[in-house]
């Protein structure tokens, strides 16, 4: 048995853990709504982007002239996982979810005769995957120094893509990131980013009206492909951004909900020794004045 | 007769809103677009967008980086990378 001084300690020790986690999961909640809406607001520019996207690639893909970034290299061979993580901890199981799909990608690809490398962006995914892939790390970007990863990040890594891609680095890129569902669910997604998926659909443009093109289509095209991979990556890390706040609210509040557990046993079990040692000294007493 | 103008980038819808002309600094030259304009796609110079509210009204200017225009039935559409003042 503890002695009470003992007890008080622990008491008092999961009582501050517990004001840690509370507060941690306070400011993920007022954080998520940031994020949220930030994810909100950045929707009309993807939508109308992607459209525009559709409405061109539709024309130009099959011709003869259609970008590197859309038509592919003609060869499948190597493959470029783009990992998204998150800098900070303290957000439950997210980042090993994102790194169990990419690692399960990984595979997958290799056991197809497949090679693949990785490009990982935040922290927390480097030191699992080069646990399991310790060679195939090609590059980190470090997203730790800002506070909230925007488009300039986004626009530095599809820059850094672009200029892999165009040196011959690989042939296929995937992206992947944790959608944000809910506080409660965030799910592992991946998504081939170069070359750009180009829809069938090509008769999704303007309402078919003949559209005149200033420059030409392709070389519209050539100067939308990278931002549309901008914009891509924008919402992978605005994704990544909501699901870490979002996982980190529900496991502060879990964590929050067990120290108070915790906190109620100890001192159960406080006041049964505070009580079991005033009865031993009562017996002491009372045998003590009998014996007179 | 209005124009449906809408101004986006990544971080945020900036204008949605019914201007009379809004004269766009495309890459091959400038150009008025009115209501009930010809479909056009086209890429943007870094240079500002002069918006009329109304007829013969003061104009506006927005300063826009990395742009592209899309007009049609909609309206007009500029995406921007970056919009400043």
């Amino acid at each position: 048995m503890a002695s009470l001084k003992e007890l008080k300690g622990r008491i008092n020790s999961v009582k501050s853990t517990q004001k840690i986690t509370k507060a941690k999961q306070m400011v993920a909640a007022a954080k998520l709504r940031k994020a949220q809406a930030a994810a909100e607001a950045a929707r009309p520019y993807a939508e109308r982007m992607a459209a525009v996207m559709t409405s061109i690639a539709g024309k130009v893909v099959g011709s003869e002239g259609a970008p590197k970034l859309l038509a592919g290299t003609g060869s499948t061979h190597r493959h470029l996982l783009v990992v998204v993580n998150t800098d900070k901890g303290l957000c439950g199981g997210l980042n090993a979810n994102v790194v169990k799909a990419a690692v399960a990608k990984a595979k997958a690809l290799q056991s197809e005769g497949k090679e693949v490398a990785f490009y990982l962006v935040g922290r927390k995914g480097r030191a699992p995957i080069r646990r399991a892939f310790p060679d195939k790390i090609v590059a980190n970007f470090d997203t730790s120094e800002v506070r909230d990863p925007g488009f300039e990040e986004a626009s530095k890594i599809a820059g850094e893509l672009v200029e892999m891609y165009d040196n011959g680095k690989f042939d296929v890129a995937h992206l992947i990131y944790a959608t944000f569902k809910s506080a409660l669910v965030q799910e592992p997604t991946d998504q081939q980013i170069i070359p750009v998926p180009a829809t069938a659909d090509a008769n999704a443009g303007s309402g078919g009206a003949a559209v005149e093109y200033e420059p030409d289509e392709e070389e519209i095209l050539a100067e939308l492909l990278p931002r549309y991979l901008n914009t891509q990556i924008f919402g992978a890390l605005l994704e990544i951004s909501a699901s870490e706040q979002g996982a980190s609210m529900t496991a502060m509040d879990n964590a929050t909900r067990n120290a108070g557990e915790l906190i109620q046993k100890l001192n159960i079990q406080y006041n049964r020794s505070r009580q079991a040692a005033i009865t031993t000294e009562l017996i002491e007493i009372i045998a003590g004045a009998e014996a007179l | 007769m209005a124009l449906h103008f809408e101004l986006v980038t990544p971080e945020k819808l900036i204008r949605s809103e019914d201007v009379h002309m809004v004269v766009v600094p495309g890459t091959e030259g400038d150009f008025g677009v009115l209501e009930g304009h010809a479909p056009v796609m086209s890429t943007i110079r870094d240079d500002a967008l002069t918006v009329y509210k109304t007829e013969g009204g003061q104009p506006e200017e927005i300063q826009v980086r990395g742009g592209f225009a899309e007009v049609g039935d909609a309206g007009l559409t500029v995406l921007a990378e970056k919009v400043e003042g």
